[in-house]
């Protein structure tokens, strides 16, 4: 049985205060990124209305980085410090990352479609690389609900986390080599092409998208603590019952 | 350590000879793999003759799994696992072991699928050096991550299921890497295959080394 050491109380409910205003900003925010990204930012000379596309795009592509560097140093501080905040928090953070890396792919190859005339291209490294993450954190989820022993399954998925990141440098490698070539854009942030009301949006979306990731990085954290609590508590109770059975059959034996 | 490294993979080849699963199931499903991609290619030499390299490393892949699979039944069964950590052995000494064990029995089906895609699919080695040392290369990392994560879903309920999500997807560069030294072995793509040796090596080595780390903490805890 693992030992592990708590490292704080655990929540009564997914919400709080703070949640609920956070809630409320990304409701705002995500109506202001609607108004600008479809009214504010003007069309592209070559891209035409596909560039809208980047408002959501290019923020879930970040924070798939994010989210997935979180699980990785999450994954490192169970194996070292068994921390069951750390391994709930990389938990969280992989299926939120799934999400948006999904998204990610999803949004990527519909704006490929009238940008580069494809949806896929396979030699394009940044795709091929998004996509075999995905596909390795998706094994981390399905490591994550496969059930049985709590710390055996955390190590587990730790692993694959670890493993995952150490190996994303070699597999981006490859890919480059690959076909040495890529129809990818540089980044839309810092090549300084975007009209000015487009790079504002594009802020505005990162900030909004940013808020949404941290709003449900915690309600995700705050469920996963609660159905920890929840199997601990029954298999505690479990026990008691158990033992007070086995201490009533040795009184009615005397 | 090397020592009994060594025991371990004795104890698994020996498993292996006396229980024949490599010779008369694995071995036959490569060779009904490579059929199947004649039948799947419609039989067309030039196509197949092309992808004669992708086609040989794919089958490689699934052959890894089952003998991930097979490495790791061998573990589960009677606790056998437990029982090597009561005799004493180091983890890293057991994940040394299990490698060189899958190591050597995907070699010996390699050697039987280059016999086959010469027969099957028309296929001609130009360079034999660059063809052996791809396949030494590429096998290691193979084997090491296989083990690892053979070693990772050996408790878990669907562990036939689970192995290949989670080891398909890691060894993409080596499905890339050896392809492309493949190509320039058989001739059928100008590229610098020995270019491509340096990435497996690399995948090689940083998987030898995450498994030998890892496997420790997955055998105490497991």
């Amino acid at each position: 049985m693992t030992k592990i050491n708590q490292t704080a109380s655990a929540p009564t409910g997914t919400g709080s205060r703070f949640t609920f205003w956070l809630g409320l900003t990304v409701i705002v925010g995500v109506v202001v990124l609607v108004l600008l990204g479809f009214f504010a930012a003007p069309e592209d000379d070559e891209q035409g209305d596909a560039v809208r596309m980047i408002f959501v795009h290019v923020p879930s592509a970040l924070l798939t980085y994010v989210a997935f560097s979180v699980t990785a140093f999450g994954s490192l501080m169970w194996i070292w410090k068994r921390s069951v905040w750390w391994d709930i928090t990389a938990h969280a953070a992989a299926e939120i990352g799934v999400i948006f890396c999904g998204l990610t792919l999803f949004t990527g190859s519909v704006w490929g479609r009238p940008t580069w005339n494809t949806y896929w291209d396979w030699g394009d490294v940044r795709l091929v690389t998004t996509l075999i993450l995905f596909l390795i954190m998706i094994g981390y989820l399905s490591i994550r609900s496969s059930g049985g022993d709590e710390g055996a399954t955390s190590t587990r998925a730790a692993i694959i986390g670890l493993v995952a990141a150490v190996n994303l440098p070699i597999v981006n490698r490859s890919v480059e080599w690959w076909f040495d070539r890529t129809l990818h854009q540089k980044s839309s942030l810092t090549d300084g092409n975007l009209e000015d009301m487009t790079l504002f949006s594009l802020v505005v979306g990162i900030a909004v998208w940013a808020a949404f990731f941290l709003w449900a990085m915690i309600h995700r954290f705050r469920i996963a603590w609660l159905e920890r609590e929840l199997r601990v508590g029954d298999l505690n109770e479990a026990i008691a019952e158990r033992r007070a059975e086995a201490l009533q059959d040795e009184s009615t034996q005397r | 350590m090397l020592r009994d490294a060594w025991l371990i993979a004795v104890k698994d080849l020996r498993i292996e000879w006396r229980s024949r699963v490599t010779l008369s199931q694995i071995v036959p499903f490569a060779a009904l793999v490579l059929v199947l991609f004649g039948f799947a290619l419609d039989a067309n030499r030039p196509v197949l003759e092309t992808a004669t390299s992708g086609l040989f490393w794919v089958t490689v892949m699934f052959v890894a799994i089952m003998a991930v699979q097979r490495s790791t039944a061998v573990e589960v069964t009677d606790g056998a696992r437990r029982a090597l950590l009561l005799a004493g052995i180091e983890p890293i000494a057991v994940f040394v072991g299990k490698t060189v064990a899958i190591a050597a029995q995907l070699l010996v089906v390699q050697v039987l699928l280059v016999a086959g895609v010469i027969v099957l699919y028309g296929a001609s080695v130009d360079q034999w050096v660059l063809l052996l040392v791809t396949c030494l290369v590429a096998t290691v990392g193979i084997a090491a991550s296989g083990s690892l994560l053979g070693a990772l879903v050996a408790g878990v309920r669907a562990r036939e299921t689970v192995l290949p999500i989670l080891l398909l997807p890691i060894l993409a560069p080596v499905l890339i890497g050896a392809t492309r030294a493949f190509d320039d072995a058989l001739g059928s793509v100008a590229v610098d295959g020995w270019a491509w040796l340096g990435l497996l090596a690399g995948f090689g080595a940083i998987n030898l080394v995450l498994g030998a780390l890892a496997y420790g903490v997955l055998l105490e805890e497991i």
